[in-house]
């Protein structure tokens, strides 16, 4: 069942150069799965390797951010758009974390 | 270089100013070829701190549809630093989420903000020109 999933700008060049893409799914994680392995330059950039939602990106199922609903076990339908989109963060404070893995610039 | 009309340069001090005393935020809508502002979404600061910004999500999903309805693109983000200068600390460029993207700082140290405006690529900060139009 193909998902709508709206890519923002940073991960477009792994996709082709595309805004939108449509993948299979039942599931967040299973919609995620099937970007990844369908664009594997992706890999890493959505889902952690333990198959965690990544803390730089928020996943929206429509209009809900899905940690606030059942995380990667959150179930879509074909009417389902998924909006994927960077955290934007930052500030004055140094904190010591680590940074976010570097996009993969075309360029 | 980014090309700022007046208008949205208010906005986005008066946003900055307002936040006070924590640190404000907000996107950049635009044109991504040119470095065009075409309006300015300021959004809410999740952190709520005086270091630290977060975006809130939900406004940056909002401007995000907007943007794309209107037919331009989300281009860069603007947020404050309450007391330091307006230059990306290591915070701002570690996670810094797009190389694309235009980062305005605004300065709020002194009695008159100052606004920069930086590339950031690769971990490597680059100020680029700020041209204030009128509209």
């Amino acid at each position: 069942m193909p998902v709508a999933v709206h890519l923002p700008t940073v991960l477009r060049p792994q996709a082709g150069g595309v805004k939108t893409v449509s993948v299979d799914g039942k599931t967040i994680g299973q919609v995620l799965g099937s970007l990844v392995a369908e664009y594997p330059g992706l890999s890493g950039q959505v889902v952690n390797d333990d198959g965690t939602l990544h803390k730089f990106v928020n996943v929206y199922l429509n209009d809900d951010d899905v940690r606030y609903l059942s995380a990667l076990d959150t179930p879509v339908t074909d009417t389902d758009e998924v909006s994927i989109l960077p955290a934007v963060a930052g500030g004055a404070f140094a904190v010591v974390s680590p940074s976010r893995p570097g996009p993969r610039h075309p360029g | 270089m980014l090309y700022l009309y007046q208008p949205e340069y208010h906005q986005i001090i008066a946003h900055c100013l307002g936040g006070l005393p924590d640190e404000a935020c907000g996107l950049l809508g635009g044109d991504s070829g040119s470095g065009e502002v075409v309006t300015c979404y300021p959004t809410r600061n999740l952190a709520a701190s005086a270091k630290l910004y977060t975006v809130d999500p939900k406004g940056h999903l909002q401007a995000d549809r907007d943007a794309e309805s209107a037919g331009f693109s989300i281009i860069g983000v603007f947020h404050s630093h309450t007391h330091t200068d307006a230059y990306p600390s290591p915070t701002d460029v570690a996670q810094a989420p797009d190389p694309t993207w235009h980062y305005v700082l605004v300065s709020l140290r002194d009695t008159d903000p100052v606004l920069r405006s930086y590339l950031i690529v690769d971990g490597e900060i680059e100020e680029e020109s700020v041209i204030l139009r009128s509209r």
